[in-house]
């Protein structure tokens, strides 16, 4: 969990531009983090390359926070 | 109509970042050519370019951090991201912050370039037929569409006023400005940023180009002997990269405000070859009716031009003393200057004609004609000073620029110094 995490977090980091210390679980892409809704699309796509997964755009609807992102990639991927 | 001037100018060229820095490197006779570097190129034919140079923005270098924040870049394109630069800049110079939404819904801006984003393009195609369609990027159309140029920079500085853009090839710079000095002419808007932007140097482009035998490919090893405008050797252009902005503004709001005045945009010309994609045509027909329309527009006798600048990728008439474009300008044989910058920053394609335009409202200012470089033999005997190798200090008062560009499509300016 924890390595998902940090993986997660350095990817939002690096996509939006934001200092690390505001990439907590509970911060919103959209409403924390300036995010838009190309930037989130983005994100999502950054994810299925880092993880070697595939995220449907169903799922992807409902991440919208960073604990969304780590929540979903720990119960989908193979660690 | 209302009367039209300029009141800023804002530059990233092969020659650096910054009008000033550019003039100075340009009239003092330097070339930005180089062997390109930064990828393969020993598959092409044409192994040459003029690039911006990058740095941490001192000693007129570009860097890229200064215009825009690092996340959007990862975004766009070069263009988008040189036009940035040169917008901020040409604001800057003119004093002109429209912070009050009057002041923002009458400042327009008008950016064009001949390619957009090739560089993106090509690297997402790479990447699409690689991985397939779920790896391509949602950035990766708006960071490449040519108007996402005028776009960000609107964005950035809250202008809401006419939002527009131009795509013709070579000519896009000219027409940019002509066009937006008619909108604030017309009083769609007091104030205009308009210019060109291009970034195509790339593996894509170099091997397009190439096969319009667009290029030069005899100079691999001399880069810096490559772009030779008017010379009986040359070859073909060297592309470049950059852009050229300028603030084009109504005379009393210009005046009401206290702005500096570099000149007055008095002529505007257009007009179509209707004749070949990519060839001239061949008695110059098209490029003398433009010519003819904005000194028409100026008001002005073809003698009354002192300086001439052009844009014209292998002309055959311009060998031909006889044909119509030479008519207009022998009477002010004897008189007129006439030169190539493209010989010292490469062809930027749809940034040239703006980027020009600066170079062009400079030698008024300074009373300076810039150099034409490589111009050892010239390919046709003419009155004309071509301005050979080196600057050359003259009166300017009045300047013709010419762009024309595949498609047949041509844009004349003409501006003045300033009088009251």
């Amino acid at each position: 969990m924890s390595d998902i995490s940090e993986r997660v977090k350095k990817i939002v980091v690096e996509h939006l531009g934001v200092e690390a210390d505001k990439v907590t679980e509970n911060a919103s892409f959209i409403d924390d983090l300036g995010a838009d809704s190309l930037d989130t699309v983005e994100l999502v796509m950054a994810f299925e390359e880092e993880f070697g997964c595939e995220i449907p755009d169903d799922a992807a609807e409902t991440i919208l926070t960073v604990g969304d992102a780590i929540k979903f990639l720990d119960k989908n991927t193979a660690a | 109509m209302r009367r039209v001037v300029i009141t800023g100018l804002g530059l990233v060229s092969p020659l650096g970042s910054g009008h000033e820095h550019a003039w100075k490197r340009l009239t003092a006779g330097e070339n930005a050519a180089k062997r390109i570097e930064e990828f393969e190129v020993s598959d092409l034919s044409c192994q040459v370019a003029c690039q911006v140079p990058r740095g941490d923005g001192s000693d007129g270098t570009f860097n890229p951090n200064d215009w825009m924040e690092p996340k959007e870049q990862r975004k766009v394109d070069d263009f988008i991201i040189y036009a940035m630069g040169a917008a901020t800049q040409a604001l800057t110079d003119a004093g002109w912050k429209p912070t009050a939404y009057e002041d923002q819904i009458r400042t327009g801006v008008l950016i064009g370039s001949g390619i957009g984003g090739l560089q993106g393009i090509e690297k997402a195609s790479l990447l699409f037929a690689e991985k397939g369609p779920r790896r391509i990027s949602p950035f990766f159309i708006p960071g490449r569409l040519i108007n996402l140029a005028s776009g960000y920079v609107s964005i950035e500085h809250g202008l809401k006023g006419p939002n527009h853009a131009v795509v013709t090839a070579c000519s896009t710079g000219r027409h940019a400005i002509g066009d937006a000095s008619r909108l604030v002419a017309f009083g769609d808007a007091d104030v205009m940023l308009a210019g060109g932007s291009e970034s195509p140097i790339c593996r894509l482009a170099l091997a397009g180009f190439a096969a319009c035998r667009a290029l030069s490919t005899n100079f691999n090893d001399q880069p810096q002997k490559a772009s030779r405008p008017y010379d009986r050797d040359r070859d073909g252009f060297v592309m470049g990269e950059g852009a050229g902005m300028v603030v084009v503004e109504e005379l009393e709001h210009a005046k009401a405000r206290g702005a500096n005045i570099y000149a007055e945009i008095v002529g505007y010309g257009l007009s179509g070859d209707a004749f070949h994609i990519t060839a001239p045509a061949e008695d110059g027909d098209g490029a003398f009716r433009c010519m003819s329309a904005a000194v028409k527009r100026a008001g002005i006798d073809p003698a009354d031009i002192d300086y001439i600048t052009r844009t014209a990728p292998r002309r055959p008439w311009a060998t031909r003393s006889n044909s119509p474009p030479w008519s207009l300008v022998r009477h002010a044989a004897g008189k007129v200057s006439m030169s190539s910058t493209k010989s010292a920053t490469g062809h930027l394609l749809g940034a040239a004609g703006a980027i020009e335009a600066i170079f062009s409202v400079l030698s008024l200012r300074d009373n300076i004609a810039p150099p034409t470089l490589n111009l050892d033999n010239p390919s046709v005997a003419t009155a004309i000073d071509l301005v050979p190798h080196q600057a050359r200090p003259r009166t300017i008062d009045t300047v013709l620029s010419n762009s024309f560009g595949f498609g047949g499509t041509n844009a004349s300016l003409i501006m003045r110094r300033y009088a009251a």
